[in-house]
C-alpha cells in the first residue's frame, strides 16, 4: 500500500475520497463513544469528572501516534528522498502539537478536581506528554527558521529521528523519575482494570480519534502538495 | 591517484531551478580546465558537486586512476583540494597555526607548509593573527595550502579574485607546475587564467528554451 | 602526529577561544546560581533543600550556552568545507568537536559545580557525586547540544533555536543525574541512576555524530 501511495497522482486520487470517509467515520465513532461515555454511571471515587477521560486519554494516545508517524515519514523521506514523505512529515507536526495540546489542557482540567491543582508533577504520563509537546514545538521551530525549504526539510527530518530514538528513553526516564518521588500520584486511568462500562466508550473514542487524525493528516498532506504545486507554478511563471 | 575526472550527463538543480542539464566534461592528468559562463550559470555548483557537496540531479561524476575507478569518497577525501570564495581561515589564530593545520589535515607536513609559505612570500606574516591580514594576504595563505599538501585535483572558484598582478603571476607559475606534475585543475573563472587552459562552458541552454508559454 | 590529534588540537584551541571558552560558561553558571538565593531568600534550610537540584539544572543550561558557534563559525568562513575534504569522515570530525567542547567547557563546569552547590548550602559529602554527574552529564549535553548546533546551521537564528530544539531532548540526562545526586544526598542507592546517566552519555557519543554529520552535509549542499 505504501509503494502504491508513494506515487503523488495516485495518492491524490486516493486521499480525495479517503480523507472525507475517514473523517465521517472518525466523527461518528467519537460521537457514539462520547454519548456512551457521558451516559455511563459516575465513578464512585471521581464522580462525573472521570468522563474527561474520553477526551483526554485518546488525545494522549494519538499524540504519541503522531510522533511515531512523524518519525516514520521522516525516515522514508531521509532514506528514499521521497517528496510525498516529506510533505507528510511537515503536515503531521502541527497536528501532533494540537493533539498534545488537547491532552495537556484536558489533563489539567481533570487534575483540578482530582488533585486540587491544575498541574501535578506526580503524574508521569502527563509530564511525558508535556515533553512530547516541546518536541513538536522544537521540530516546528527548526523547520520554520530555515529559509531554504529543502534544507529545512532535511534538518527537520534528522531532528525527528533523533527525537524518535529519544522518545522511549524520555518516557522511561520520566516514569522512572516518578517512581522515585512516589506519594503524590494517586490517579490510575486507562489501565486494564477499567470497568467495561468505561472501557468500551474509551476504545470507541480512541478509534474515532485515530480515524479523525488520519483524515486530518491526509487533508493536510493534500494541502501541502497543492501548496508546493502553486509555488512551483508561480516560480515557473516568474522565470518565463 | 586521480588520472581522470569524468563528468557524464550531469544535471544540477538548486531548489526548483535546474542550473544545467547534460553536461559532459573530461579532464586528464596534466590538464587545466577553465569553466566559463555567466553569473548564476552554475560554475560554483559544478565545483561543489565534484567535491561531493551537492548531489547531482542526473548523471555521474567519476574519478579514475589509470583506467581503474577510484571510489568517489576516497578521491574527495584524499585527492582533492577545494578553494572556494572563502578562505576557511580562523581569524583568531596565527597564520602559522592555520597554515600548518590545513596542510596536515589534507595530508601535508609542517615543513611543506613552511616551504609553501616561503614560496608565496608569507614567511614574515606567519606570526600574525589572520584577522590583521589583508584579503590578498589571506588568499595567498589559502593558496599556500594547495602546494603544502600534494593532492592531484584542484577545484578553484575564482582563485584570482583578490590577488594583485604579481601574485597572479606567481599563482600562474604554481598552477603550471601542478599541471606539469600530472595534476588536474578545474577552475571557475571570469578573468582568463595565466596558463594555457581548455575552456568549458557551463550554463543552461539559451534562455527561453525551457520556459513555458510564448 | 595523527590527523585525529591535529584536529583535536585545533578544536581545543578554537573552543577555548570561542566566546572566552571556559570563563564564559563558568561565569554564566556562577552568576545564574547567585540569582537563586536572591530570588528565594537567604534562609539556609530552604536553600539547602534545593541547592543540588538547582546546581544541576543551571549546569545543563550553562553547557548549552557556548554551543551555538560550534559549527556555525566553521560553516560561515568555509572551514567546514575544508574539514569535509579531509581524511576523516564528518562523523568523526563532529565527535572530535564535541569532545573538545566538553573538555573546554564541560570539564571546568564539572569542577565548578560542587563549589556552587556547597555555596548554596549542599553538604560537603555530596561534592564528589555532583562532580561525577556533571562530568558524565556534560558529555551528553555537549553531544546533544552539538546536534542542535549542527541542525541550526542552515537557519539564521542560532542560540535560542538550539535551546528550544535541544532542551526537551535533555530530559533523560537531567532526570538521571538529578536522581543520582538526590539519592546520594539522602543515603539511598545511587549506582543505578549514575549508571543510567553514563549509559545515556555513551549512547549520545555513539549515535549523535551521525546526526551531526548529516546536518552538516545538509547545510553544505
Amino acid at each position: 500500500m505504501f509503494a502504491a501511495l508513494a506515487n503523488p497522482a495516485r495518492f491524490m486520487a486516493f486521499s480525495r475520497w479517503a480523507a472525507p470517509i475517514l473523517g465521517v467515520l472518525g466523527a461518528g465513532l467519537v460521537g457514539y463513544g462520547l454519548w456512551l461515555g457521558l451516559n455511563a454511571p459516575p465513578d464512585y471515587q471521581q464522580g462525573e469528572t472521570v468522563k474527561i477521560m474520553f477526551i483526554h486519554v485518546p488525545a494522549a494516545w494519538v499524540s504519541m501516534m503522531a510522533y511515531a508517524c512523524l518519525g516514520g515519514a521522516s525516515f522514508f523521506s531521509l532514506v528514499f528522498r521521497h517528496a510525498l514523505a516529506d510533505a507528510a512529515a511537515r503536515a503531521v507536526a502541527p497536528l501532533g502539537a494540537i493533539f498534545t495540546g488537547i491532552a495537556l489542557v484536558t489533563g489539567m482540567l481533570w487534575g483540578r478536581p482530582m488533585w486540587g491543582a491544575w498541574w501535578v508533577w506526580g503524574d508521569a504520563r502527563l509530564v511525558s506528554v508535556l515533553v512530547l509537546f516541546l518536541l513538536f514545538l522544537g521540530y516546528m521551530a527548526l523547520r520554520a527558521s530555515i529559509d531554504d525549504e529543502a534544507k529545512g526539510a532535511r534538518a527537520a527530518e534528522i531532528l525527528a529521528l533523533v527525537g524518535l530514538i529519544n522518545l522511549p528513553i524520555i518516557k522511561y526516564s520520566v516514569e522512572w523519575w516518578n517512581t522515585l518521588h512516589q506519594g503524590e500520584s494517586v490517579m490510575r486511568a486507562g489501565g486494564s482494570a477499567l470497568a467495561p462500562v468505561y472501557l468500551t466508550p474509551l476504545l470507541l473514542t480512541g478509534a474515532g480519534y485515530s480515524l479523525a487524525f488520519g483524515a486530518l493528516w491526509l487533508a493536510r498532506i493534500r494541502a501541502e502538495v497543492w501548496r508546493r504545486r502553486a509555488t512551483s507554478l508561480a516560480l515557473r511563471a516568474a522565470l518565463a | 591517484m586521480i588520472e581522470t575526472l569524468k563528468i557524464e550527463g550531469l544535471a544540477l538543480q538548486r531548489g526548483e531551478r535546474i542550473l544545467f542539464r547534460q553536461l559532459d566534461l573530461r579532464a586528464q592528468a596534466g590538464e587545466a580546465v577553465a569553466l566559463v559562463g555567466s553569473n548564476g550559470a552554475g560554475k560554483t555548483s559544478l565545483l561543489r558537486a565534484v567535491a561531493g557537496f551537492i548531489r547531482p540531479a542526473e548523471g555521474r561524476i567519476l574519478f579514475e586512476d589509470k583506467d581503474q575507478a577510484v571510489p568517489a569518497d576516497d578521491a574527495r577525501r584524499l585527492g582533492c583540494h577545494m578553494l572556494g570564495h572563502q578562505d576557511g581561515l580562523k581569524t583568531g589564530r596565527s597564520a602559522r597555526d592555520e597554515l600548518i593545520f590545513q596542510a596536515r589535515w589534507t595530508g601535508g607536513t609542517a615543513a611543506l607548509a613552511l616551504a609553501a609559505a616561503e614560496r608565496l612570500g608569507l614567511t614574515r606574516l606567519l606570526d600574525l593573527e589572520v584577522r590583521v591580514l589583508s584579503a590578498g594576504q589571506r588568499r595567498r595563505l589559502a593558496l599556500a595550502r594547495l602546494i603544502a599538501s600534494p593532492r592531484p585535483l584542484w577545484l578553484l572558484d575564482e582563485p584570482l579574485a583578490p590577488l594583485d598582478t604579481a601574485s597572479r603571476a606567481l599563482f600562474g607559475t604554481l598552477m603550471a607546475e601542478h599541471v606539469a606534475g600530472g595534476g588536474i585543475i578545474l577552475a571557475a573563472v571570469h578573468d582568463p587564467l595565466p596558463i594555457p587552459v581548455r575552456t568549458a562552458r557551463v550554463g543552461a541552454a539559451p534562455s527561453g528554451a525551457e520556459a513555458v508559454g510564448p | 602526529m595523527s590527523v585525529v590529534m591535529v584536529l583535536l588540537r585545533r578544536e581545543l584551541s578554537l573552543a577555548w577561544a570561542r566566546g572566552g571558552g571556559a570563563l564564559l560558561a563558568v561565569g554564566f553558571f556562577v552568576a545564574a546560581a547567585v540569582m537563586l538565593p536572591l530570588s528565594l531568600g537567604p534562609t539556609p534550610a530552604r536553600l539547602a533543600g534545593v541547592s543540588s537540584g538547582v546546581t544541576w539544572v543551571v549546569l545543563s543550561l550553562a553547557s548549552l550556552l557556548s554551543l551555538d558557534r560550534m559549527f556555525e563559525r566553521d560553516f560561515e568562513d568555509g572551514a567546514l568545507d575544508l574539514l569535509a575534504l579531509g581524511p576523516l569522515p564528518l562523523e568523526i570530525v563532529s565527535a572530535i568537536k564535541c569532545f573538545a567542547q566538553w573538555t573546554v567547557s564541560g570539564a571546568p563546569l564539572a569542577l565548578a559545580a560542587p563549589v556552587v552547590a556547597i555555596g548554596l548550602g549542599a553538604r560537603m559529602t555530596v561534592a564528589p557525586m555532583i562532580f561525577a554527574a556533571a562530568a558524565l552529564g556534560g558529555l551528553a549535553f555537549a553531544f546533544l547540544g552539538g546536534t542542535g548546533a549542527a541542525l541550526a546551521l542552515a537557519s539564521r537564528r542560532g542560540g535560542v533555536l538550539i535551546a528550544v530544539v535541544v532542551l526537551p531532548l535533555l530530559t533523560p540526562p537531567v532526570i538521571f543525574g538529578g536522581a543520582a545526586i538526590a539519592n546520594f544526598n539522602e543515603g539511598l542507592p545511587w549506582v543505578g541512576a549514575l549508571s543510567l546517566l553514563a549509559a545515556y552519555a555513551l549512547g549520545c557519543v555513539a549515535l549523535t555524530p551521525f546526526a551531526m554529520a548529516g546536518a552538516c552535509r545538509n547545510a553544505q549542499s
